[in-house]
């Protein structure tokens, strides 16, 4: 099999990062565009010295939808056909905040969602001409339910989900995979005000699980496995309880 | 917030933590004013690594490789790098660290702020002669390279200096070049003390690492027993792949696991183990130089009260009868250590100004917490080691007084100078509380 050529979307992400590290080591090129320059050439330059070769960078602020094709576009030149692609930008936001003041909340949802949706719809149409590919986008176990403790950011994955669910019926007959990833809490830069408890994971953890999941086809997977289960019991729940609770 | 502890597990104490993750930030200091300390995997056994009341300022998101010029074995990487995560990258190219510890489960930047040795000081001394530039980012005057011809004084207090001159962002470290991955390890059974030291002298001249295991529990004629290890880098080729922990510690272990018969059959099960006098095999690096790494969280075997690990050197006309009284004293206490571990330092000095090693043997021992009986004990090998001159190691300490630290490193008067007025940790203020908060 030929090496995979991979776009990285928000490279610069703690979760990113390890999984471009782990494909890079399984001989992937790579490309990779995150907002921050100096940040991006510093991921950048660690791959080429751990896996020699050399990446390609583009610093970018995906919030800007106009730029959408043309970063596609370049990305898709430099690994003279990508197969995979990456979406893993996303903030936290502080839910608080996002709560009193939609402007606030509009930032999360512009972040984490819209400009999600337009990258994909660029990514998907660009993947489905040629009839094969793999779509990965970062969610969330927060998009599975609203809670009073961060129904802002989880509105932003649980639209992100949808719309990749919605993607991947739309293109499993064109050859094109769609795989949704919901981490649960991960030890980074995004939760680093935080609490840990029992249940953080690591962020090579879940990047072992994404590579994982690329190679083996699955749909959705939650990361690491016990939110599959923790998320089906609240999911469970009904909502005239659910309601009640402190979550 | 993250949850932080020595490996000893003694102190124990709260500790808050802030993270770095790029080394272009700048310095995210305390608002409070408290003072912070440049934390990596924190390995260090005692409180060097913590700093009570302050902030830890947690750099193992700094783990970023710069550099690598495979003609020389230069490397240039972020001081959150570990020695696994160098090995993982420069042993397939055909290079290996200049110096290892027995775990490759520290920082490039806690390896630096520790100036640590291995097997191999007879030959190499310590890891800071390596070490050729780091960059440093201080509160006061912001951000400097560091070598021996660019701010040296700063160079030479960095390597060794507890992590206290200021956060390491990278180092710049130049490595061995190896055939392979393989060792010709061999191992030699010895009765006595005497006869360790000959071994010690006629290996060091034939072998590039030698280490010894010794039955602390042993007394009277049996004192001083061991298994001597020494090895060179094979030549045959061998997988360069380094082996994960196949084993984990999941949880503290009860308290009464290792009691002084538990101790005292573990050690002599292990000697009696050899039945020949020499036993010779080739076998990969990790096993030899890191045989615990094997087993995570062998720290726990201890249980929720921790360990106590005590390193002291002896210079080296004192030796024999230093270890002689030290094994003694250990011994006749019923507190013996599981593992001890004893070296024959070299003579090839490091450029480190609070540098640890220094020619003649070193001993290392890690004692249960049992409170103050064995605070007491060390206190007691304390004054064994005070009157001959000798010295304990930091990275390994969590209670030898002011006074004791102050004899053993008379040069820490002059490595306060290069103190970042913003650093500090518990074991600084520790051994030196006059000067706190004059520094």
């Amino acid at each position: 099999m030929s090496p995979r050529r991979v776009l990285v979307l928000g490279a610069t992400s703690a979760i990113a990062r390890e999984t471009s590290r782990r494909l890079a080591r399984g001989g992937a090129r790579l490309f990779l565009v995150a907002r921050n320059a100096e940040r991006l050439a510093t991921v950048a330059r660690d791959l080429e010295v751990r896996c020699g070769g050399s990446v390609g960078t583009l610093a970018a602020d995906l919030n800007d939808e106009t730029r959408h094709g043309e970063i596609v576009e370049r990305a898709d030149l430099a690994l003279e056909g990508m197969d995979t692609v990456i979406v893993a930008h996303g903030i936290l936001g502080d839910e608080q905040r996002g709560q009193a003041s939609y402007a606030e909340a509009e930032i999360v949802l512009r972040t984490n969602f819209l400009s999600a949706a337009s990258l994909l719809t660029v990514i998907a149409g660009r993947l489905e001409a040629r009839g094969s590919g793999t779509i990965v986008a970062i969610s969330s176990v927060a998009g599975d339910r609203g809670r009073a403790s961060n129904y802002v950011y989880g509105a932003s994955k649980g639209a992100l989900s949808v719309f990749l669910q919605g993607l991947r019926n739309r293109l499993h007959r064109r050859g094109v995979r769609v795989v949704t990833v919901k981490p649960g809490f991960v030890d980074t830069p995004m939760t680093a005000h935080l609490d840990k408890g029992l249940l953080f994971a690591r962020p090579e953890t879940v990047a072992r699980g994404i590579v994982r999941a690329i190679e083996r086809g699955a749909d959705v997977v939650y990361l690491p496995w016990f939110w599959r289960v923790i998320m089906l019991v609240i999911r469970l729940i009904p909502e005239r309880v659910f309601k009640r609770l402190r979550l | 917030m993250q949850r932080y502890a020595s490996w000893g597990n003694y102190p124990a104490a709260p500790q808050r933590g802030r993270r770095i993750d790029w080394r272009g930030d700048a310095l995210p200091l305390p608002a409070d004013g408290t003072t912070f300390l440049p934390r990596g995997l924190g390995r260090s056994y005692g409180d060097s690594c913590l700093n009570e009341g302050g902030t830890l300022l947690d750099a193992t998101g700094l783990d970023h490789w710069i550099d690598f010029d495979e003609e020389r074995g230069l490397l240039r990487a972020e001081a959150g790098l570990s020695l696994a995560g160098v090995l993982d990258v420069a042993l397939p190219r055909g290079w290996f660290l200049p110096v290892t510890p027995g775990t490759k489960f520290v920082t490039l930047g806690g390896a630096v702020a520790n100036d640590v040795h291995g097997k191999n000081h007879h030959r190499s001394g310590t890891l800071g002669r390596f070490v050729e530039r780091i960059e440093l980012v201080r509160s006061d005057c912001g951000r400097l390279v560091c070598s021996a011809d660019e701010n040296s004084d700063l160079w030479r207090a960095t390597i060794g200096g507890l992590g206290l001159t200021g956060l390491m962002t990278w180092v710049e470290l130049r490595l061995r070049g190896v055939r392979g991955p393989m060792i010709d390890a061999e191992s030699v059974r010895f009765s006595s003390l005497d006869e360790f030291f000959e071994l010690a002298v006629d290996s060091d001249s034939r072998f590039e690492y030698t280490v010894a295991w010794v039955d602390c529990s042993a007394r009277d004629r049996s004192l001083g027993r061991g298994l001597f290890l020494r090895g060179n880098h094979a030549t045959v080729p061998g997988p360069v792949a380094a082996r994960r922990p196949r084993l984990a510690v999941p949880f503290d272990a009860p308290a009464l696991l290792l009691n002084r018969w538990t101790l005292r059959a573990f050690n002599a099960l292990y000697y009696r183990r050899q039945r020949r006098k020499v036993v010779r095999r080739t076998m990969a690096y990790d096993p030899f130089f890191y045989p615990l790494d094997l087993l995570q969280g062998w720290n726990r075997l201890y249980g929720r009260r921790g360990f106590l690990q005590y390193q002291c050197l002896v210079p080296l006309e004192a030796g024999r009868d230093a270890l002689h009284s030290l094994f003694s004293r250990i011994s006749a206490s019923g507190q013996g250590s599981f593992l001890a571990v004893l070296k024959l330092f070299g003579d090839l000095p490091s450029p480190g100004l609070l540098s640890f090693p220094r020619p003649g043997p070193t001993l290392a021992l890690d004692f249960p917490n049992r409170g103050r009986t064995t605070l007491a004990l060390l206190d007691e090998l304390d004054s064994i080691v005070r009157a001959c001159g000798g010295r304990v190691y930091p990275a390994k300490d969590a209670r030898m007084s002011a006074q004791s630290f102050q004899a053993y490193f008379p040069e820490w008067r002059e490595f306060t100078r290069y103190i970042d007025p913003a650093c500090s940790s518990s074991f600084w203020r520790r051994v030196t509380p006059r000067v706190e908060g004059r520094a």
